[in-house]
């Protein structure tokens, strides 16, 4: 019998037992949903951590000095290890110019730091907006881009002029439908003159990247966000990893020198890299990778399972039809491929909606949450195959079973 | 007659079954020849043998012993496969409860051995069209088996076994399940079958009147043939 004529055959099979034909095909059918949802949602995450999370709020070929590490990832630090982060030294605004002056490579230097004091216009306030002092190159090493008006200059730092850039949702939320540029916003009781607004950078996680305002670290709010020269930290942007490794090498020379650390002692400062966070993803995502198989196996296993005993059902009650089949010619290879493809079909109609309430749940996933939830097209052939597969193997024995019957026996079967 | 004209020959052919501990012997040695246009019924008792005998020359089963030549060809000794293709090919089948595929239309009950035989998609609805016209059945071509009566399924059946031109039409009990109208209706399709085309038709029956309508009746007694006379119809 042709292959064409026994999917045909399949189908109508599949149409004339509807009810029993979800039941066998419900096994592959959450197999697959499984598979291309968790391998969408896990993508999709690592997306998400890569090019929003760590892009974001790191930066790409950027390392952050610190006096310690600002965000802990994985273990928790033990005593010891905290008490040794008090005793350090912190960082200074000389650190930043002595970095600056001395790293002669291709690289953006800059001083960042951060608190949230009261900032107010006319009668609105707001205390979770974020208020950073840092030095001109920020806007290029965060790539802040303006939507309007410009941002401040070298010299404006250099004279601690009272100027700020602020959030695009700060705008909105203070300046609903004026043009901010040149209006006055107070920043730890400080009057600033607004000069630019940054383009949306939109959310992380649910958090907004848009409530800051952003003045030169030499301006009033040093008293507030940088008190007593401290800063958060230097940050360094290199075009390159390569340059980002070297700058991080010299970096690390001068600050010992300039600490005066002998050979053998640890540094007493810290480098935050976006290599950090992605490492410890990647760690996660190994993990889920590796229990994915494993959780779509179960569910393919069951679902063959299932799709054997159907078929192993279909064969006893259609002994008869098989005795028939045989008295007009029908060889052993027609009946088992009969019974094979009819296997196949029903796993693999099963694996097909598998994909589409897969990618449904991608959308729905796309739909409700941040993370960009795209269905790979690796996930999708692999799904054809496994469906293709579970059927072929949990056919094969009901299928060699009809294929053995003695047609005499058959024909008498009632 | 001249021997290219023998269409079935049997030389000592015996059938065992294993029943537990004990061996049925359901064929003693049968010795018969069957010619090409003849007509014959096989009668007998039940547990005369006589379905062992059909289902040896149906080539749905193997003896024991002894030799079996249909067409000139040995088929005692063939593989399952060729078998298969013997019966598709040399053999037309038609049993007392019709053996239809209750899920398939008329036309495609018709169609099968073609599709076994290989025979590609136009010219088998055609040739099974065809089949079902001969049968009287143009107009049932979309039904199925349940949709139609005792007859007409029967008919179906007859259509089926002559769709692939086989050497023999293999009958039985063809009338078993029908009443007395419709079986007098079927044999006539038989005699005409036989008269008109010369198609050679080898019938099991327990039914003299039924026998009555072949032109040879071998009747079996105890595995082995106890008579073997021509008639006249």
């Amino acid at each position: 019998m042709p292959f064409l004529e026994a999917v045909r055959l399949a189908l109508g099979m599949i149409r004339a037992q509807k009810l029993k034909s979800f039941f066998s095909l419900v096994g592959a059918f959450i197999g697959v949903t499984f598979l291309i949802g968790v391998v969408t949602i896990v993508n999709g995450m690592d997306r998400y951590m890569k090019e929003d999370f760590a892009a974001k709020l790191f930066g790409v070929n950027t390392f952050t000095l610190r006096y310690r590490p600002f965000v802990n990832i994985g273990e928790e630090p033990s005593r010891e290890q905290r008490r040794e982060w008090w005793r350090r030294p912190r960082l200074k605004i000389a650190d930043y110019e002595f970095l600056a002056s001395h790293l002669d490579l291709d690289v953006l230097v800059g001083v960042e730091s951060s608190s949230q004091p009261e900032v107010v216009v006319g009668n609105k306030r707001s205390r979770s907006i974020e208020a950073r002092g840092v030095s001109e190159s920020h806007f290029r090493i965060r790539k802040i881009d303006i939507a309007q008006g410009r941002v401040f200059t070298q010299p404006e730092v250099e004279h601690g002029a009272n100027v700020v850039v602020i959030g695009s949702e700060v705008a909105d939320k203070f300046f609903e439908h004026l043009d901010p540029i040149g209006r006055t916003i107070r920043v730890g009781d400080f009057p600033y003159r607004i000069i630019g607004v940054a383009k949306s950078q939109g959310k992380v996680f649910g958090i907004s990247l848009d409530r800051f305002v952003i003045a030169p670290y030499t301006s009033q709010i040093k008293r507030v966000v940088n008190p007593h020269n401290v800063v958060d930290g230097i940050v360094v942007k290199a075009p390159d990893p390569a340059t980002m490794a070297a700058a991080r090498t010299e970096v690390e020379e001068l600050m010992r020198v300039r600490r005066g650390l002998r050979p053998g002692q640890p540094d007493n400062f810290t480098f935050e890299t976006a290599d950090d966070v992605l490492s410890f993803w990647a760690k996660i995502a190994r993990i889920l990778y590796t229990a994915l198989p494993a959780l779509v196996g179960i569910s393919l296993v069951v679902g063959g399972i299932v799709i054997m005993n159907i078929m192993l059902m279909a064969v006893s009650e259609r002994t008869r039809e098989i005795g028939i089949r045989k008295s007009l010619g029908a060889r052993r290879r027609d009946i088992l491929r009969q019974f094979l493809v009819e296997a196949t079909t029903l796993s693999t109609v099963g694996a097909a909606l598998g994909i589409v309430s897969g990618i449904g749940l991608a959308e729905l996933v796309n739909a409700a949450t941040p993370l960009p939830a795209t269905v790979s097209l690796g996930s999708i052939v692999v799904a054809v195959f496994l469906g293709v597969g579970v059927g072929v193997v949990s056919g094969v024995y009901p299928a060699s079973r009809a294929a053995r019957l003695d047609p005499v026996a058959a024909l008498r079967y009632e | 007659m001249n021997e290219n004209h023998v269409l079935i020959r049997t030389v000592g052919l015996t059938r065992n079954y294993a029943m537990g501990a004990e061996v049925v012997h359901a064929l003693r040695g049968v010795d018969l020849e069957i010619h090409r246009g003849e007509y014959v019924a096989i009668m007998g008792p039940s547990g005369s043998g006589k379905s062992t005998f059909m289902n040896l020359v149906g080539c749905l089963d193997t003896p024991s012993g002894g030799q079996y030549w249909l067409n000139g060809v040995e088929v005692s000794q063939m593989s399952d496969d060729e078998l298969a293709r013997i019966r598709n090919r040399e053999i037309g089948f038609v049993f007392q409860t019709f053996n239809l595929l209750p899920r398939a239309t008329s036309l495609h009950n018709v169609e099968l051995p073609l599709i076994y035989g290989g025979v590609a998609a136009k010219e088998r609805r055609d040739r099974a069209a065809g089949a079902l016209e001969a049968v009287g059945l143009a107009d049932r071509m979309g039904h199925k088996p349940a949709e139609l009566s005792g007859g007409q399924r029967q008919r179906v059946a007859i259509a089926r076994a002559l769709v692939t031109e086989p050497s023999i039409i293999l009958a039985d009990e063809p009338t078993g399940n029908l009443d007395s109208q419709t079986s007098e209706e079927i044999m006539k399709v038989f005699t005409e079958l036989n008269d008109r085309h010369g198609q050679t038709i080898v019938m099991v029956t327990h039914e003299h009147d039924i026998a009555a309508h072949a032109k040879r009746v071998v009747t079996l007694h105890d595995g082995v043939i106890s008579s073997d006379r021509q008639q006249t119809a």
